[in-house]
């Protein structure tokens, strides 16, 4: 093993950079993937858990005084009728896109090296998903009714509002949640195959091998497999995009000044994309480094993600000031004023850290140090985080706070069941991504094999393995 | 190709329970996936139906080196996500114009343009449901029982090794000749697999 990491990434083989490094054979693959869930549980990983959980905890006692008490025990009221409650469920489902964005479209365009962390970003936009659902459940007051937002036949012979965006979103989310989890299950089955038949004890054997559904790799299956895979895909590319649009117009098709913007769609999307690649990004850091998949998680792979995110960072930049020049050349008072209030009104503070983080932060990217260099990556990660969460709750909070008339107007301070909730919501999520990375393979085994070299059938290398 | 009628039938989901006899088949263990690509590429030359290659991953192309036939899923997804976007679609029509019209925001009842989104999605989750549970069917999955379960050597198809089964119902199946020619292909260990 002559070439370092770094050696790799500036001289890479022509035409072939490798994407994973020491030229593994198949079998230290499976070791690598299979080791963090077979060694015994280590110390670091119960750091990481019990403080998810006690966070969890802390969710579970701010959603139940929530229910028991009324939407009262949050901070907003009119005219900010919608606050945190929303902000997190944007930023949440926005966290998920990047996992469908690398497991779908990466795999649409054949960008061979999203399969060192599709995987673990796939489970991620099912944890962020469960965290989004959760927001609109428990916002609408009684959530003992919160079916009827399902179009179920009842005794009253009422139907919900197809024609509402809300409606449209309570679509997409559940269609995106249902069809995240199936592409995510679909590509862990021949991974949990693996597992069967490695397991040691009869419990593993009888639980990995109950959710492999007897897969045994035949060629005749892989067949329809990869179709089922591909076609998923498909489908799941377009979906992402229509989720956060639709999530855009729940505020878009209002007439609010700040809100009704036709440029929503495409820059919800991108800012969706920009926060999952951070949140990707500040996960793989730490399991990189927690279990030891240097070798399969490379610096190329950090190098791709942050020029994605300099791309969608630059994106969301260019939409903030799109929208500045709309609501000047659209010569609305009422627009022109909800902008410069945004900027400089009493949640200036909230406008300019969202500008810093996400607009100016990224752009430490153009270099290629910054780029490959773990901790400013994982530091830029965690800022970008919190400037998206502040970009929901500006595009929220600032456009409602100050109504039509100066009569109206109010400022929103969070409670501390605000706080608890947000908090709360990372407990449920990474309450959920340690038990992932604890109990299923978090690499997709199978997939980082097909990419070695000596995968392919016609290579010079398809005889013997390494080289 | 000839074989191929009759290994569509045999690939229709449920059509068939694996035949009783004192073999299931000959298992054979490779060590590169190019030795598996051109061993099958002999064994599908030869003539063999009741046969099949298991890898680790899936391997590019080794369909065309088995002389398998597209796989029938699209036309599956396809028919599914015209159905619920028609579901959908048909649902909406039916609450706004039909059951329960309603004037919302001056709206006309049948705001046909309001309607794609939800449309879009209901279809989107048919087709998804068609993918998956399709490929199940066609794959006839879940299947926790098999006969390749027991040998020991099959346990590595998931890790690092590739096989080529051919079952003992192929009517060019003899034990010993067909386990010969797959040694002679170049297999690392062959393997007589009880049914």
């Amino acid at each position: 093993m002559a070439q370092t990491e770094a050696e790799l990434l500036d001289n890479p083989v022509a035409g072939h950079p490798a994407l994973i490094l020491r030229s593994p054979d198949y079998h230290s693959i499976t070791e690598a993937v299979a080791a963090p869930i077979e060694r015994p549980t280590p110390i670091g990983w119960w750091l990481f858990f019990l403080p998810s959980l006690a966070l969890l905890g802390l969710l579970g006692v701010a959603v139940s005084w929530l229910v028991w008490e009324g939407i009262g025990v949050w901070g907003l009221n009119v005219p900010v009728g919608w606050a945190w409650d929303i902000t997190n469920f944007v930023f949440w489902i926005g966290i998920g896109h990047a996992g469908t964005l690398i497991s779908a479209i990466l795999f649409l365009f054949r960008q061979t090296w999203r399969t060192s962390i599709n995987r673990a970003a796939e489970a991620m936009t099912i944890f962020a998903v469960m965290c989004a659902l959760l927001f609109p459940g428990i916002h609408v007051g009684r959530i003992w009714v919160a079916y009827w937002m399902f179009p179920l036949p009842n005794q009253m012979g009422m139907w919900p509002n197809f024609r509402s965006p809300l409606l449209w979103d309570v679509f997409a989310v559940s269609v995106y949640g249902t069809v995240s989890l199936l592409f995510w299950y679909v590509g862990l089955i021949p991974d949990l195959a693996t597992m069967r038949d490695r397991s040691k004890t009869q419990i593993r054997k009888q639980v990995y091998g109950f959710f492999a559904l007897g897969w045994r790799g035949s060629m005749r299956q892989w067949r329809h497999y990869e179709s089922a895979y591909l076609i998923l895909a498909a489908l799941a590319t377009p979906l992402v995009l229509s989720v956060h649009s639709i999530v855009s117009m729940d505020f878009a098709v209002s007439l609010l000044p700040g809100w009704h913007t036709t440029v929503f769609p495409p820059y919800f999307v991108a800012g969706a994309i920009f926060s999952g690649f951070a949140m990707v990004l500040t996960l793989m850091v730490i399991c990189r480094t927690a279990f030891k998949l240097e070798h399969i998680l490379t610096l190329r792979h950090f190098d791709y993600m942050a020029k994605i995110m300099l791309v969608t960072g630059t994106m969301v930049g260019y939409a903030y000031g799109t929208e500045f020049f709309t609501a000047w050349y659209s010569g609305n008072p009422y627009e022109y004023f909800t902008f410069l209030n945004r900027a400089g009104g009493p949640y200036a503070w909230a406008y300019w850290i969202m500008i810093s983080c996400n607009v100016i932060s990224p752009q430490i990217f153009w270099f290629k140090k910054a780029r490959t260099s773990i901790p400013i990556l994982f530091v830029a990660s965690i800022v970008i985080n919190i400037g998206m969460w502040f970009e929901r709750f500006v595009i929220i909070v600032t456009s409602l706070h100050r109504d039509f008339l100066p009569s109206a107007w109010g400022y929103f301070s969070p409670t501390i069941w605000d706080i608890s909730c947000l908090l709360g919501s990372f407990g449920l999520f990474f309450t959920m991504f340690c038990l992932f990375v604890r109990f299923l393979p978090m690499v997709a085994a199978a997939e980082v094999k097909g990419v070695l070299p000596q995968a392919n059938p016609h290579s010079r290398s398809g005889h013997g393995g390494a080289h | 190709m000839a074989f191929s009628l009759g290994s569509l039938v045999a690939k229709a989901p449920f059509a068939n329970q694996l035949p009783q006899g004192p073999y299931y088949g000959v298992v054979a263990e490779f060590t590169t996936a190019a030795e598996l690509y051109h061993a099958c590429e002999k064994v599908r030359d030869a003539g063999f139906t009741k046969w099949d290659a298991h890898t680790p991953f899936p391997v590019h192309g080794l369909e065309k080196a088995m002389g398998l036939p597209r796989s029938p899923l699209p036309w599956i997804v396809l028919v599914m996500g015209l159905t619920g976007a028609a579901a959908g679609f048909g649902l909406q029509w039916w609450v706004h114009a039909s059951a329960y019209p309603l004037v919302i925001s001056g709206k006309p009842f049948f705001a046909w343009p309001a309607m794609i989104p939800i449309t879009f999605e209901v279809g989107v989750l048919f087709a998804a449901f068609g993918a998956v549970f399709g490929m199940f069917a066609l794959n006839r999955l879940p299947m926790h029982h098999h006969p390749l379960f027991q040998s020991k050597l099959f346990e590595r198809v998931t890790d690092d090794r590739f096989f080529i089964s051919i079952e003992s119902w192929d009517p060019r199946f003899d034990s010993s000749a067909t386990a010969q020619m797959l040694k002679s292909l170049g297999a690392a260990n062959v393997e007589l697999v009880e049914s």
